[in-house]
């Protein structure tokens, strides 16, 4: 019952990734392409909702609805985030899909990217055994 | 109602609330909003052998698999029970570009001709789906962080290394779009 809450939270986020569309391949092609605001519009109002809220998380020190104290992990440099980030890119704009849009394409009438999301677990499967290898 | 609910929702609507999801986490058990970590997560349930990457107690993270399974269920209610009937309104000028390498935007998400099970069966329809999966589980990984953690949260809690990790999610979209890609649909 402790997970109900997160299964509401991500069913409303698979909702509104499908509605505005930032689910399709056309519309990652688009931004790629430079040739609509749509998905930057999207992603700086999400950036700036979600900043101006953290903010404020931390301004009034918020606490869960369990009482606890909110805390976010800092983001530590590596260069994975160069060469891994660009990986992650090639395949973004070949599946038209980051993880999220991954998963909800799945239930939208795409259940092909069922293949896809197996491709992706394979992908960090492979990370996790090579990771020693890799500069970081 | 019912036309609200199938239409698409334009950016200004749909964007704050997506945002919303980062204080939201917050707010109901502490978690940082990303979802490429469900991956590891489920390779760690599923596959771990003897893989330190994966030898942690993955029940810890439940609620990022719960998430993941939510996001699936928020598909069938946005793109199947209301679905938009209508074909995905991209600017002519992509339309027509994506018309001369042969993708034709005739309705639904994603190009029916390239993204379907018959497809896996030709090279352009096994190196999109097949290999661009992998990119984007291997990369996400790399990177620590898909557009959720880095681009979204890591960057609204003014992380610099999101900063970096989203400008290389960029380069590697753009040099796949202009230059690879046409030669993958090419095939």
């Amino acid at each position: 019952m402790k997970y109900l809450k997160y299964l509401l939270v991500g069913t409303g986020f698979g909702f509104v990734l499908t509605k505005s569309e930032a689910v399709s391949w056309f519309r990652i092609q688009e931004m790629f392409r430079f040739q609509s605001f749509h998905m930057y519009g999207l992603m700086f109002s999400a950036v700036l909702v979600a900043m101006v809220s953290i903010q404020l998380i931390k301004r009034f020190q918020v606490r869960t609805i369990s009482g606890e104290p909110i805390t976010l992990q800092p983001k530590e440099f590596s260069w994975g985030n160069i060469f891994g980030g660009a990986t992650f890119g090639l395949g973004w704009a070949m599946t038209g899909a980051c993880p999220g849009p991954l998963y909800a394409l799945v239930g939208a009438g795409v259940p092909v990217m069922a293949v896809a999301v197996v491709a992706a677990l394979s992908g960090v499967w492979v990370y996790g055994l090579i990771r020693h290898r890799l500069p970081h | 109602m019912n036309d609200l609910l199938s239409r698409p929702w334009p950016w200004y609507v749909a964007g704050p609330l997506i945002g919303l999801m980062v204080p939201l986490l917050l707010k109901i058990g502490n978690k940082a909003f990303g979802i490429s970590s469900s991956l590891r997560h489920i390779c760690a349930a599923c596959l771990p052998g003897r893989i330190d990457f994966f030898r942690y107690d993955w029940k810890k993270e439940s609620w990022s698999l719960v998430l993941a399974a939510g996001i699936v269920l928020g598909g069938v209610l946005g793109g199947v029970v209301f679905r938009n009937p209508d074909p995905v309104r991209i600017s002519a000028a992509t339309e027509a570009g994506l018309k001369a390498v042969g993708i034709e935007n005739t309705g639904g998400l994603h190009p029916a001709e390239l993204f379907n099970f018959h497809a896996l069966g030709t090279a352009r329809g096994l190196i999109l789906i097949v290999l661009g999966g992998f990119l984007v589980g291997f990369g996400t990984r790399y990177a620590g962080g898909c557009t959720s953690g880095h681009s979204i949260t890591g960057m609204a809690n003014l992380q610099w290394p999101s900063l970096v990790a989203t400008c290389s999610f960029f380069a590697g979209g753009l040099l796949m779009t202009w230059v690879i890609l046409p030669r993958i649909l090419g095939l």
